[in-house]
């Protein structure tokens, strides 16, 4: 059983700071949904609304159409898998995962049979009478999984759980928490600060900041189509030029950059704010959608001097700049993209890669 | 000991290191080791007047630790009362101990989870500044609280609770309290270290998985905080079995505490050896009850000192 969740304008206030800014938003049953923004932007906070650790001071959250306000965690039908894990040291693992049944009064060993099968889901089998030091981080990492299955919640909650791995255990576990989820079947509300978690995981993300929920979509659209200066410039790397509107039909708009030749780039699409003519706006290019002109003259082009490169095999990270402003430009290596380091080298970005936005707060790189 | 003496050099330097050890060794050789076998080997003595100290007679005896089981009376005698006196105290200082866990359970898991910071070292502050207070000063007060017309008996009397003055002295009420009191510090810190290192996702994981609030503390607080309780618990025990201002001053006139018949033997009775083999019977009873009571709940004695 999966419930869907709703947070109907919800406020968390803490004296004069207000942790959560009227967050508004459905997750529908069995979805693997991210909550994704920088340290402080509330989204601990909201995940703590749904579990029961916190109330709102204003709104409702309602699981599976029930409004939740004076239900405890202990009632409520969620799993918190913690960023510490949490895991009680001083008992087996067995007797971890078996924790949710003991309090409920199931008996030893039912217990056992349960934690057993649940070992097997994370491949720990016959691990159960292990302590927890004695376990890898990954292994605790599935064991913290097994013990928030084991009274079969319909959501799981996860704060962050795989901030203390390290790379390659972090991106294994990514796969297994999403192959975990599928099995299983729930309701998934995970948070991160790492976009790359939440775009390869999640079925939707909500991009959060101080407090305000700025964006919600599926991971390509928050990528491709950001609405916000701050989306744009938080998830994933970015180029922000600033520029000012010359004139928008509604297909395309004309901006200029103050890089020569106005920028056209396409109207958005996702229906951000309107600019008119004459607005200020922020202008973001991918440095993936930058190129290196191919042809003498291509449209969105402008002259630029080689700064400094990146070397990372498959990929060469290239700082350009022109007309004084840094810009960031990703290259495959595939041996095309000869850079000369003592000429001006003339760039180009697609009319459909550039995003024009309201000026707005932009994430701190 | 060699090893140690070098570990302690390379950490701090020699002028500190033999400092320390000195300081270690006066401690517990001087001051602890030393007076406690002049007591175990006076406890095996006559008690004989000083002329005849060093002579033919001053040989080794069970003689007084056969008084305290037997009596002065016929050999197959049991000597009830010092016997049951001995009991009576160790009853009651378990009962202490037991009342200050169970009062500083709370108190410890509040201070140590719930406040934090400045609000944290002023809840501390108002539990310590009371024993600035001299320990006899104290028990005078609660022999004046506690009198018949102290101020609980005058205020219960004043609401029309009872009519006649209680006789909280008579009925140990006063030495109770008062000796709950005198060492309820010594339990409070030990809970609140154990408690305050356990990290609060713990509580609040146990929360998520539907434990109620009694199985937060019994399965999750409680196993954690066993050392610290462990610790708290050996020390209030100790020192309250081992007690005498309070039973002194709170005591009942008909009830006497164990540590009140070795001050009787030692001072009016002016018997050392006697006095010396009663103490050191309390200090046998009461260091077997506590190793008996921690391998009961399967602490170690490694445990406690962290």
């Amino acid at each position: 059983m999966t419930k869907e969740i709703s947070l109907e304008h919800v406020w968390v206030e803490f004296g004069e700071f207000t942790a959560v800014h009227k967050a508004n938003l459905n997750i529908a049953g069995g979805e693997f949904f991210s909550f994704l923004g920088p340290s402080g932007c509330g989204k601990t906070t909201l995940l703590r609304c749904i579990s029961g650790f916190q109330e709102p001071t204003r709104g409702k959250v309602k699981i599976g159409g029930e409004d939740m306000r004076g239900v405890g965690p202990n009632k409520r039908p969620t799993a918190l898998i913690f960023q510490n894990l949490a895991l009680f040291p001083l008992r087996s693992i067995a007797d971890n995962i078996a924790f949710p049944l003991e309090v409920r009064g199931v008996d030893k060993k039912t217990r056992r049979k349960r934690a057993d099968e649940l070992l097997e889901l994370i491949a720990l089998s016959g691990q159960g009478d292990k302590k927890v030091s004695e376990l890898s981080g990954g292994q605790k990492q599935r064991v913290a999984i097994a013990r928030a299955l084991a009274v079969e919640p319909d959501i799981l909650l996860l704060d962050e759980p795989l901030s203390a791995l390290d790379l390659k255990l972090r991106q294994h576990m990514r796969t297994e928490l999403r192959a975990i989820q599928k099995q299983v079947g729930l309701t998934f509300i995970y948070i991160t600060h790492d976009q790359g978690e939440a775009l390869t995981m999640s079925d939707r993300i909500a991009v959060m900041n101080k407090g305000k929920i700025e964006q919600i979509g599926d991971g390509k659209a928050i990528y491709d189509h950001p609405t916000t200066s701050f989306v744009a410039s938080f998830v994933g790397e970015n180029n922000v030029l600033e520029g000012t509107v010359l004139s928008n039909d509604g297909q395309k708009m004309q901006i200029d950059a103050g890089l020569g030749t106005p920028f056209t780039v396409e109207s958005h699409p996702a229906g951000g704010p309107a600019l008119a003519p004459g607005d200020d706006c922020h202008l973001f290019v991918r440095p993936e959608a930058l190129r290196i002109s191919k042809d003498e003259s291509s449209i969105n082009q402008f002259e630029s001097n080689f700064v400094t490169e990146e070397f990372e095999g498959n990929m060469r990270h290239i700082v350009m700049n022109a007309n004084g402003k840094d810009l960031k430009l990703s290259l495959i290596n595939d041996g095309t993209n000869a850079i000369d380091a003592n000429a001006p080298v003339k760039l180009d970005f697609a009319p459909e890669m550039g995003i024009a936005l309201k000026p707005g707060e932009l994430a701190s790189a | 000991m060699r090893d140690l003496f070098y570990d302690l050099v390379r950490r701090n330097g020699m002028a500190v290191s033999i400092y320390l050890m000195l300081a270690v060794s006066i401690w517990v050789f001087l001051l602890i080791i030393l007076p406690q076998l002049t007591m175990l080997d006076y406890s095996f003595r006559f008690n004989l007047p000083p002329a005849k100290i060093g002579g033919p007679e001053d040989v080794y005896t069970l003689e007084q630790y056969r008084y305290f089981f037997q009596g002065s009376g016929a050999s197959d005698g049991i000597n009830t009362l010092d016997i049951g006196i001995l009991f009576k105290t160790l009853f009651a200082a378990v009962f202490v101990t037991v009342f200050d866990l169970i009062i500083c359970y709370p108190v410890a898991f509040v201070l140590a989870k719930s406040s934090a910071g400045a609000k944290a070292r002023l809840l501390v502050l108002a539990l310590i500044v009371p024993y600035w207070i001299n320990e006899i000063l104290r028990a005078f007060a609660f022999r004046i609280l506690f009198g018949a017309t102290g101020v609980i008996n005058e205020t219960g009397m004043g609401l029309g609770l009872w009519d006649t003055p209680i006789d909280f002295i008579r009925e140990d009420v006063a030495l109770y309290a008062g000796l709950a009191y005198a060492y309820i510090l010594l339990m409070i810190f030990p809970l609140y270290n154990a408690i305050e290192s356990l990290d609060r996702n713990q509580i609040e994981a146990a929360r998520d998985m539907g434990a109620n609030w009694w199985q937060v503390h019994a399965k999750v607080v409680i196993p954690y905080a066993k050392p610290g309780i462990a610790s708290g618990m050996t020390m209030v025990f100790m020192l309250t079995s081992g007690a005498l201002a309070a039973p002194q001053i709170l005591g009942g006139p008909s009830n006497l505490w164990f540590t009140q018949l070795v001050y009787q033997w030692f001072n009016s009775g002016g018997n050392w050896p006697r006095g010396s083999a009663y103490a050191m019977v309390l200090l046998i009873v009461c260091i077997a009850l506590v190793l008996l009571v921690m391998r009961l709940f399967k602490v170690s004695i490694g445990e406690i000192k962290q």
